[in-house]
């Protein structure tokens, strides 16, 4: 297919405070039906979106973070976190809920730049 | 807000029929909104349903058609794998219809 | 590529981020990130270290809104709407930090 465009989906916000990280999600769910080069890259706060063992039982909202382990089924299968960030949030692979490819900065920077369309949350 | 009634019991649903309560579901909600879709239930029907609540559970998301078609593919064989097995079973749609029934959200993009 | 920030360098990390990750290519500073454009804060060494490395640009009508229209630190370019434009339509993609 020729007309398939490279996505990506920057996620930036802690998941619950505000309405950011879900929406992102659904957005990339919708994608993932237009066959296309989908990416998900967590930076700064979006980091804790991937977060294991979130309860959101008692501030009474909807646990998403169980969807994001539905993504392989989507075929979405490229997401990267950003070590930077992953570490000053004192942060390892091992907490997160799905397996990611870790990059620094420069090399975040320079997949970024390869975009055909970028999109922030 | 609309509302269905089981067994002399009232449950809410929004205007197109879906549950809002997820937890108020059980097998016999599921035959009355079967029926007001002209479903009838059979085994294959509920091995559908009942895959389709365990996804739930465990992704807190109604799969897209396409991934459910996948999934169960996977898990029940390719000759359930297939829109036409599915739709053979939901007419109006394995995402929309068999959702309904099982007492989930639309799944998201379905439209 | 450009980066388009609008939000204050002192009170959000989103232009620290861009400057962390992106490598090369424009930033446009909208809104309140116009704030990082102008001399005397305590972004302007960053800022000036950014320039190494990217082409800044700031749309005037935001800076002046805030009254530091003559405060632009040299070597920022100030843009119109039409600025504004060109460089989302120059660039080969773009990305606004939220």
């Amino acid at each position: 297919m020729s007309d398939v465009k490279k996505f990506m989906f920057v996620n930036r916000k802690a998941p619950h405070g505000t309405i950011y990280a879900l929406e992102s999600l659904e957005v990339v769910l919708i994608t993932a039906a237009f066959d296309q080069d989908v990416s998900l890259v967590f930076l700064d706060d979006g980091v804790y979106q991937l977060k294991k063992g979130q309860q959101t039982k008692g501030i009474a909202t909807k646990n998403f973070s169980p969807a994001y382990r539905a993504l392989e089924g989507y075929d979405i299968e490229k997401l990267f976190v950003e070590k930077e960030s992953m570490e000053a949030r004192g942060l390892n692979e091992q907490d997160l809920l799905v397996d990611v490819t870790v990059l620094g900065s420069a090399e975040m920077g320079e997949l970024m730049d390869r975009q055909d369309v970028v999109l922030s949350f | 807000m609309s509302s269905i009634e089981v067994s002399s019991k009232s449950y809410e649903t929004d205007e197109e029929g879906y549950l809002v309560n997820l937890s108020d579901w059980n097998k016999e909600i599921a035959d009355y909104i079967a029926k007001t879709e002209n479903v009838d239930m059979t085994d294959q029907h509920w091995e559908v349903i009942n895959f389709l609540r365990e996804y739930f559970e465990e992704y807190q998301i109604a799969p897209a058609v396409r991934v459910l078609t996948k999934a169960i593919g996977k898990k029940l064989g390719a000759e359930k794998g297939n829109s036409e097995y599915l739709y053979g079973l939901f007419p109006y749609g394995p995402g929309k219809q068999a959702c309904k029934i099982a007492g989930l959200p639309k799944p998201t993009g379905c439209v | 590529m450009l980066h388009i920030i609008n939000k204050s360098p002192l009170t959000n990390s989103a232009l620290d981020s861009c400057l962390r990750v992106a490598q090369s290519g424009d930033i446009l500073l909208i809104e309140d990130a116009v704030y990082a454009a102008a001399s005397g804060n305590a972004f302007e060494g960053k800022m000036r270290e950014a320039m190494g490395r990217f082409k800044i640009y700031v749309l005037l009508p935001d800076l002046e809104a805030r009254g530091l229209a003559d405060s632009i630190i040299t070597g920022v370019s100030p843009v119109d709407y039409g600025g504004f434009v060109d460089l989302t339509a120059t660039n080969k993609n773009c990305q606004s930090w939220l």
